[in-house]
């Protein structure tokens, strides 16, 4: 179990416990966390899922893979911190994650 | 107008095996989808990755399952309308009547929805003024070249068709390449064709960087593009074409009168009806409890659904279960007794 934090653009925060070996994706759409909108299921196909990791998260994360950066080219405002949520599998090691969910995800 | 038993919406790999599942039946389907081939997600999102779970097929790619799927349901020789997406369904007594954005009317006493996850767009630009240029001065795909010779062209992203049509269109326009970051993801050959444009000084490559902002009045004039460094330049530019590749949009499917969840439409799972009857709802679009959005669940789900069909499309018929191992009728209509 790890607890991420899913913070909108208007900074309303949710923390939720998600289990180890989901994704951060699953963790929000399970949870009913808005602006993940996951349209392809997790396939690395759609960016949808794009969120903003935290600076400090983005080094503790393993690299994103060449899939995943093309992708996210596609994404509503990539940032150097951008990144599929779908693809951040949760472990103990990412309590306390926090990500930042974009304005609009298409 | 076109009168058929079954309006299938969607040509992705569900849609295609209800074609299948309705001919064995002996009904007659008309395709439509919004993109321009057929096989849905698997073509447009995934063609080159293996796919490991179809029953029998131990591994194979999204455009091989479109292809056997195709081969598989040939003997029908089923209507394709693709290119238009349905826009308008209204009852008429027993029947369903459907308007294509393309003005094609159809008539049906079935509907079946094997729409994904909606219709494909392509991504557009998030700046408030873009929308007063779109289709005018700028552009998400090119339908036709000559509106593009002889203009400054500004073209953003990274992918694919980015590259292509910078290519295509340096032969007798300026180009302009923005990408958000220095890598471009395209074939070798492709890349290395920009690298030498670039050197005969046709495409003027501006990575890693974005768009800011489009000045102009009518058309538009100019593009002001910001790089990661925080270095601004503005970039005299006719035409801006965007290439941030394809979302899916529910669409006008949420105003068809259906109980929705989310973006999904209730049904149940016997039928795979919706809430009107003789409108089906199948694949990943549907959902009903212990839903599970595979490909193996959607061909389940249009196998039952295409009893239901029958049973409106031939109301003074029996319906018959048959297998396709013993029945000579299906081998008919399949081609192989003839």
């Amino acid at each position: 179990m790890a607890k991420i934090t899913y913070i909108d653009q208007q900074g309303n925060s949710k923390t939720i416990e998600v289990q180890n070996g989901l994704s951060v994706m699953e963790g929000a759409i399970q949870n009913d966390i808005p602006g993940i909108d996951a349209d392809c299921g997790g396939s690395m196909a759609c960016a949808t899922c794009h969120v903003y990791v935290e600076e400090k998260w983005l080094d503790k994360l393993p690299k994103a893979e060449d899939g995943e950066i093309d992708m996210i080219d596609m994404a509503f405002e990539p940032k150097k911190n951008s990144r599929l949520s779908c693809q951040i599998i949760v472990s103990e090691e990412l309590d306390g994650l926090l990500v930042t969910t974009p304005e609009k995800q298409s | 107008m076109i009168k058929t038993d079954v309006i299938i919406i969607g040509a992705g790999p569900v849609g295609l095996f209800a074609v299948h599942q309705l001919g064995i039946k002996g009904l007659k389907a008309v395709v439509v989808d919004n993109l321009d081939k057929v096989g849905g997600q698997c073509i447009e999102l995934y063609p080159d990755k293996p796919i490991y779970d179809i029953p029998a097929v131990p591994e194979c790619t999204g455009e091989e399952l479109t292809k056997k799927l195709m081969e598989q349901i040939k003997p029908f020789k089923t209507e394709f309308f693709l290119n238009e997406r349905v826009d308008e369904v209204k009852q008429d007594k027993d029947n369903w009547f459907v308007k294509t954005s393309n003005n094609k009317n159809f008539i049906a006493p079935n509907i079946m929805i094997a729409g994904g996850v909606g219709s494909f767009e392509p991504r557009k630009l998030s700046l408030k003024e873009a929308e007063k240029y779109e289709g005018k001065s700028l552009f998400y795909s090119v339908k036709n070249k000559e509106k593009f010779k002889n203009k400054n062209i500004t073209i953003f992203g990274g992918g694919d068709s980015a590259l292509d049509w910078a290519l295509e269109l340096s032969k007798f326009s300026k180009i302009n390449l923005v990408h958000r970051r220095d890598e471009f993801r395209g074939a070798p050959h492709t890349l290395s064709e920009i690298k030498k444009k670039e050197k005969e000084g046709k495409i003027a490559i501006k990575t890693p960087c974005q768009l800011e902002s489009i000045e102009g009045d009518e058309n538009i004039k100019s593009v002001s593009i910001k790089f990661d460094d925080g270095k601004k330049e503005k970039i005299t530019t006719d035409i801006i074409l965007s290439f941030f590749g394809l979302i899916m949009k529910l669409g006008p499917i949420a105003e068809w009168g259906l109980n929705m969840d989310k973006k999904t439409i209730e049904v149940d799972s016997e039928k795979f009806e919706t809430n009107k009857k003789g409108i089906f709802a199948v694949g990943d679009i549907c959902t009903y409890p212990g839903k599970l959005k595979l490909i193996l669940s959607g061909f389940h789900e249009v196998a039952l659904a295409s009893v239901e069909c029958f049973k409106r499309a031939r109301p003074n018929e029996k319906y018959r279960f048959e297998f396709t191992t013993a029945s000579k009728t299906i081998q008919k209509r399949l081609g192989k007794n003839d």
